[in-house]
Formats: structure tokens, sequence, C-alpha cells
């Protein structure tokens, strides 16, 4: 799993490239958490676009990044997810939540 | 019929080699991607249970798997002898996780059962506890 974080504009784009599953999803959660609490952002990105393999973990790990979000007030979207990651998410009501995207 | 037998090191990394090896086994159905795609995530599910669960990441522990490929059907059998469920129907409700602190999602027996076309879970506490999967694929390619 590789996780690069970029700036664009007022967004941060979180690209999760690989396969995101319990052994891989502490070391995205600890990254994510470091940019989260740098702060200078108005809008937060998941770029799922890349991400070839996610079970329940992903929506674990999508929820904790909500909650310490949602306190920032920035909006928070997923990008382009694949179909099997989609059905998760959508299964999982996370598109109640927050908004999906294409990049 | 095929058959296949696996005795794993409850260690969460082998969790991506475990689904895999999984999805290789039932080439020979020939599925389709979507269901490659289910039968991983089911897989991933129940294998990140016994380890994180059933184990409760204690090392020096195996998980067990019985696959079977037969008549256009993959069954898959997972099983530990960690520490059980009290309350298997509990469980088994959406969102429902006894780690509710650890970000846990609670959704693993709900995308299990969504994924796969049967799915059976059987708990002893203090004795372990046994998933049973099937996965209707097709007829077996000549």
């Amino acid at each position: 799993m590789q996780l690069n974080i970029l700036n664009k504009g007022d967004a941060v784009v979180a690209e999760l490239d690989g396969e995101l599953d319990e052994h891989t999803a502490s070391q995205v959660r600890e990254a994510l958490d470091k940019r989260i609490s740098a702060g200078g952002f108005r809008n937060f990105v998941f770029d799922f676009s890349r991400l070839s393999f996610m079970d329940s973990t992903g929506i674990g790990m999508l929820l904790g990044r909500y909650k310490i979000l949602k306190r920032s007030g920035a909006g928070i979207y997923i990008s382009s997810p694949r179909p099997q990651v989609d059905k998760i998410l959508s299964l999982a009501g996370i598109y109640s939540i927050i908004q999906k995207i294409n990049l | 019929m095929n058959k296949l037998y696996i005795k794993i090191s409850a260690d969460i990394a082998n969790d991506a080699f475990i689904r895999s090896t999984v999805a290789a086994f039932c080439v020979e159905l020939n599925p389709t991607v979507e269901q490659i795609e289910d039968i991983k995530t089911a897989v991933s599910e129940a294998f990140t249970n016994c380890v994180i669960h059933g184990y409760e990441c204690k090392k020096g522990n195996y998980v067990y798997l019985d696959l079977c490929v037969d008549d256009g059907k993959l069954s898959i059998i997972i099983s530990d002898g960690g520490k059980g469920i009290e309350n298997v129907e509990k469980a088994m409700e959406p969102f429902f996780t006894t780690k509710p602190e650890e970000e846990r999602s609670g959704m693993g027996f709900t995308l299990m059962g969504t994924f796969m076309d049967e799915m059976r879970v059987d708990s002893t506490p203090g004795k372990g506890t046994t998933v049973t999967m099937v996965k209707n694929i097709g007829k077996e390619v000549a």
C-alpha cells in the first residue's frame, strides 16, 4: 500500500494505491492523521482510483477520519472508487455522509 | 472436485496471501472479476476476524482453511481455536462491534453474507469459531 498526499489549491488529495486491509491500515491512518492535524486546507479528498482492494477495515478507517475532519469543518470527498470498493462503500452507507466525486 | 487444506499462522500479514490463494484456487471454475473480488473480500473479513477477535492478535496460533470446488461451487470453511463469540446473532448485526475504540466498522459478517451465496457461523466460547461460506460460480471449464 502506497499513500501519496498532495496539496491542490485549498484541497488535500490523499491517493491510496494498493490494497487496504487490517495489515496496511495502521500506516495509512497514521500518515493521514499527521496531514489532517497540520491543517491549512478547506477540502479533503480520498482518491480511491488506484485502490485495488478494500475490506471493512477501510470503512472503519474512513469513519475515523470523517469524525476528525468534520470537527475541522473541512469538506470531505471520495473520488473515483473502483467497482468493488464502491460496492462496499455503498453497502456501508458511507455516501450518506461523504460525497462521491470524480476528479 | 478439488480440495485444498491450509494451516497458516494467525498473523494479519498473511491476510493478502490467503485471499489471493483462495481466489487462485477457484480459477478453474472460471469466475468473473466481480465474483473473484467478492470472494477475496469475504475471505479477508473472515481471516481478519480470526486474528483480531478470535486470537486477539496473540502470536503462536493458527487459522485453518478447508477449500473445495465442486459442481460449480466454491466452499470455504475458515476456523480458529480462539476465544469464540458469546452471541453470534448479535455479532452478525450490521455495525455491531466489540471493539469500537479501535475504529472497527462492525461490517465484517454483513459483507461476508452479502458477497457469498451462503454463510454460516458456528462458535463455542473458549473453543473457537468456524465460518462456512459458499459461492455459486458456474460449471467447471472442461
